[in-house]
């Protein structure tokens, strides 16, 4: 129990860090000083303390938007071994619940969006679940493939000690997975070059469009729920990149939140360096990122022991 | 073994990259390094790799990884039109279609009766898989410098099955097959040139005069 | 040494003609180098032997009779060009010239080479040094017409190549001979893995065939034909086709004797009918002369592998229609592009009554119509009626049918635009063009005819001995 409570900790905790450390990376990037580390904290709590206004054409789907874009990636987080301990949930097959915890949480914001009635937030929903379709089968053929190496079918063995030695026998295939995660991770948690999180106004936004009727605490919870959800997915990578696992949990866990800031200063890079791609070339990338994961795939069903 | 899969691997991923790149710089980019990535390969497969073969492999690479892209390079810039690819098929399309030949290319390659020493290998696979992405490229581009890219890609295929005879090939041979191919892309550079200033583009639309 | 020289010569031929500076004196090296390669030639079928283990580079009886029929169309060609190229002194012939020369070392490299690997960098070395030839006009239509001959044919080549590769992985699955010599290849073939015997020959048949122009991968030749000058026209369906027959020759020779012959003949018969039918139904109507005889070229191609197809009587028939149909089509495109000259234009909108504007032309293109038909006395009337017998005397009487139906078809669609040509009134504008006929450019034609005309009344004994001698190294010993 005590485990589960400190993981759950970890997790809402540092989670809004790592928006810091990208925004942070980003400034260092444009010569700026950037904001506090701590900066999307104080958000957070400024969005809390506020009050929200709702809508009279909203019914009680409005609300339960914000309450699963939160509750889902928490519960997802519970599924990941974060280094230093094993995953306070685990059974064989939880890899397909992680997937769909994610996609509950999509279809509670689409559905909170259509709510509004509005034909904009109404045109964010639709981007946001055609663009999901092509970004799920990366997700499974990632999955099975990393299933496949290390022959186990719940995340906690998965993204354990196995797959140290899967690097060896298929690094080509976990790299492609990689990759392809990678894109997925930034389409997923609608950074750039999909979606730009700074922008609200345009009429090339993706995810954001879809939460703008939010406001004050419900808000607040769809932003941390984001940053949960970057966390949790990043959190999976980070594992598979690094899977080691020494004697000392704390050692561990050390290991696992350096890796977690260096993708976040990744992602900074990422965004700093790239410019938002066309709508239309969103699928393509896409695309390309599943047919990476399907050729990761291919090559482990190939190379049967 | 381990290593010549692994640089097979990304001959394959420069497939799926030149077939969904917009920029014909990064087409073109994306055949050079699978060119370079293949010279490598004969010192790896080779079970005694000598003199020749080290030539050969430098001699390759600086041509197909080099001289070629360079030539194509300059053929564009002196092109003042879009770099753009300009497909007849979509790129989405395209990558899923490259992506389906891979994985049959793949499949299909397990089913070939092979010598034991290749069974398993990405030799075969990566082979057609390119085959298949060159002529794709070939048929689906509107712009010329886009076909030689192309026969590039449909060069490399046939390039890597040759790694299977690595050792059956005589070097002369090999020495003129490079030498032919790079006349070839010379002699399509120069038609290039000329279709340039005839047209005053590169659109392969244009040259639709002779039909019957 | 005989056969480095022939390569040797026409290259350093080439390299002359590259320096000579003037236009005028330029094609004067075309006549010489043809000389001393036909000589040498000559020389080399005098003392013909059977290919010594070990050797690249050495004649057989069946290279012989192609590089007979290679070197004597360049002759032709060669005594053609000075005044061709008079005609069109406005345009600089460096290339051209440089270029003719260098094709016809590839030509002889081609034919001379006993190594799977190195036929296929000289069919390469054909397609590159044909490319410029094209382009000789420096129009659009040219230009377009060199791009799509350069890229299918690369294509085709490359398909060749991996072909060549597949052929060698059967080999090497099958034990592994020595090296890619046809020699040992033929010696050692009963033991090739056949699936890759097989795939091997098919995607050689695609690779060389394209080559060739053999139906559906013709699509090059009405445009580069049509586009091309007369005399390159000539070169390219009498000699480089002629070649590339010759490659897929020595390609189902390996496969023949490794015991996949029949599946090899069914598919030449199969593509040989589909080349006659796709040239019958697009000569129908066809209004530009040149692309008409391109298409006739697409129907012979089709008739020669349709004869090794048939086997027996009908391989000697097709090697022997090699030489009849590389000599007629000579007389054909010679005489087309005088016709071209006068008229300006090779369209039937504009060329008629070329027998009254250009009589010896004119004449000459209309018996190299009634030689290329099958007509006796010339000689294709032969070789075309010794395919029939080989399709006959195996009881193969679909095919049979099939094949005399089309060759009546052909000459039906060909007649039309060739009588629409040779009879009539010429135009005003046609009549007051500056061209005449004299005897540089008709007389090369008249060589033509005469041995046309002479091979299709007799055939003398060296040459029977040598096609004999050439269709005996196809015969499998049981």
């Amino acid at each position: 129990m005590g485990n589960a409570a400190l993981h759950l900790f970890v997790v809402l905790a540092a989670a809004p860090f790592l928006l810091g450390v990208i925004g942070r990376t980003k400034a260092a990037f444009a010569g700026r000083s950037g904001p506090s580390l701590l900066q999307p904290y104080h958000d957070l709590v400024r969005l809390f303390r506020k009050g929200s206004v709702l809508s009279r054409t909203t019914t009680g789907i409005f609300l339960a938007g914000p309450a699963l874009a939160f509750a889902a990636p928490v519960a997802a987080s519970l599924l990941v071994p974060f280094g230093g301990s094993g995953a306070p949930v685990s059974f064989t097959g939880d890899l397909v619940l992680f997937a769909y915890l994610f996609a509950l949480s999509r279809f509670f914001t689409a559905a909170a969006a259509l709510d509004t009635g509005s034909a904009f937030e109404g045109m964010g929903a639709a981007r946001e679940v055609s663009f999901a379709c092509l970004a799920e089968p990366t997700l499974f053929f990632g999955l099975l493939a990393v299933a496949r190496i290390t022959g186990a079918l719940s995340l906690s063995t998965m993204l354990a000690h196995p797959l140290s030695s899967g690097w060896l026998r298929s690094g080509a295939s976990i790299v492609l997975v990689v990759a392809a995660w990678f894109v997925v991770l930034l389409a997923e948690n609608s950074r750039i070059p999909f979606d730009d999180p700074n922008t609200h106004l345009e009429l090339t936004m993706i995810h954001e469009v879809m939460v703008l009727d939010h406001a004050g605490p419900s808000f607040g919870l769809v932003l941390w729920g984001a940053a949960v959800k970057l966390f949790v997915t990043g959190a999976v990578l980070v594992r598979i990149v690094m899977p080691f696992g020494s004697q000392s949990p704390w050692l561990s866990a050390l290991v696992f939140l350096g890796g977690m800031v260096l993708l976040a200063v990744l992602i900074g890079i990422v965004e700093s360096v790239m410019a938002r791609i066309r709508l239309v070339g969103v699928p393509q990338l896409l695309v390309t990122a599943c047919l990476l994961s399907a050729f990761g795939l291919l090559l482990l069903v190939r190379s049967a022991p | 073994m381990y290593l010549a899969d692994l640089l097979l691997v990304v001959a394959i991923l420069m497939n799926f990259l030149a077939l969904g790149a917009r920029e014909m710089r990064v087409c073109i980019r994306a055949a050079a390094l699978q060119g370079a990535v293949l010279s490598i390969l004969p010192l790896l497969v080779h079970r005694d790799p000598g003199v020749n073969a080290l030539l050969m492999a430098a001699g390759a690479a600086a041509m197909k990884g080099i001289l070629i892209p360079t030539l194509l390079q300059k053929a564009m810039r002196d092109v003042h039109v879009a770099h753009e690819v300009e497909p007849y098929v979509g790129f989405v399309p395209s990558l899923f279609l490259a992506g389906i030949g891979t994985a049959l290319a793949i499949l299909f390659a397990d089913r070939l009766p092979l010598a034991p020493e290749h069974v398993g290998s990405l030799i075969v696979p990566a082979s057609l898989a390119t085959l298949f992405s060159g002529f794709l490229l070939m048929t689906t581009r509107r712009k010329a410098i886009m076909q030689v890219v192309g026969y590039l890609l449909l060069e490399n295929g046939v390039y890597v099955f040759g790694l299977l005879l690595i050792e059956a090939m005589s070097f002369l041979v090999e020495v003129g097959v490079l030498l032919d191919l790079l006349v070839a892309i010379f002699i399509m550079g120069i038609v290039l040139n000329h279709i340039r200033r005839e047209f005053s583009s590169l659109d392969t639309e244009q040259l639709a005069g002779l039909r019957e | 040494m005989i056969a480095l020289a022939l390569i040797l010569v026409p290259l350093a031929a080439a390299a002359v003609a590259f320096v000579v500076p003037s236009d005028r004196m330029r094609p004067l090296v075309l006549p010489a180098a043809a000389s001393v390669h036909l000589a040498l030639t000559a020389e080399d079928l005098a003392g013909l032997a059977p290919v010594r283990p070990g050797v690249w580079l050495q004649l057989d009886a069946l290279g012989g009779v192609v590089l007979g029929l290679v070197s004597l169309l360049f002759a032709i060609a060669a005594l053609y060009a000075p005044g061709y190229l008079r005609v069109r002194i406005d345009r600089p012939n460096r290339v051209l010239c440089a270029c003719l020369l260098a094709f016809l070392s590839a030509e002889t490299l081609l034919v001379l080479s006993q190594h799977l690997g190195l036929m296929w960098v000289a069919v390469e070395a054909t397609t590159l040094a044909t490319a410029p030839l094209i382009y000789f006009n420096r129009n659009p239509r040219s230009i377009e017409a060199t791009w799509k001959y350069l890229m299918i044919a690369s294509v085709g080549i490359a398909l060749a190549l991996l072909g060549s590769l597949f052929l060698a992985y059967a080999a090497h699955l099958g034990g592994g001979p020595s090296s890619l010599l046809f020699r040992s290849l033929l010696e050692s073939a009963g033991g090739f893995s056949r699936p890759w015997l097989r795939a091997g020959f098919v995607v050689l048949l695609v690779g060389y065939g394209t080559k060739m122009g053999l139906a559906p991968l013709h699509t090059w030749k009405p445009d580069v034909y049509g586009e091309a000058p007369g005399m390159v026209g000539a070169l390219l369906a009498g000699g480089l086709t002629s070649c590339a027959f010759l490659a897929l020759l020595r390609v189902y020779r390996i496969v023949n004797a490794a015991g996949e012959g029949d599946f090899a003949r069914r598919l030449l018969v199969a593509l040989g009918l589909l080349s006659m039918a796709v040239a019958a139904v697009l000569m129908v109507r066809q209004r530009d002369v040149k692309r008409m005889l391109a298409y006739s070229s697409v129907e012979h191609m089709g008739i020669l592998v349709l004869g090794v197809g048939l086997g027996g009587v009908g391989l000697t028939g097709s090697i022997l229609h090699t030489i009849n149909n590389g000599l007629t089509k000579s007389i054909l495109f010679l005489a087309a592009g005088n016709i071209h000259r006068a008229f300006r234009s090779k369209s039937l909108d504009d060329v008629s009554g070329a027998i009254v504007r250009l009589p010896l032309s004119g004449g000459l293109f209309l018996a190299g119509f009634f030689a290329i038909t099958g007509s006796p006395p010339f000689a294709p009337f032969v070789s075309m009626f010794a395919i029939l017998n080989a399709a006959v005397a195996s009881g193969r009487w679909v095919v049979a049918t099939l094949y005399v139906v089309l060759l009546a078809a052909v000459f039906l669609g060909m007649g039309a635009t060739v009588l629409a040509a040779v009879q009539g009134r010429p135009s005003r504008e046609a009549l007051e063009t500056p061209y005449s006929d004299n005897i540089r450019k008709t007389g090369p034609i008249l060589v033509s005819m005469a041995l046309v005309l002479l091979l299709g009344l007799w055939i003398p004994e060296p040459l029977r001995n040598l096609l004999a001698g050439a269709a005996a190294g196809f015969e499998v010993a049981p």
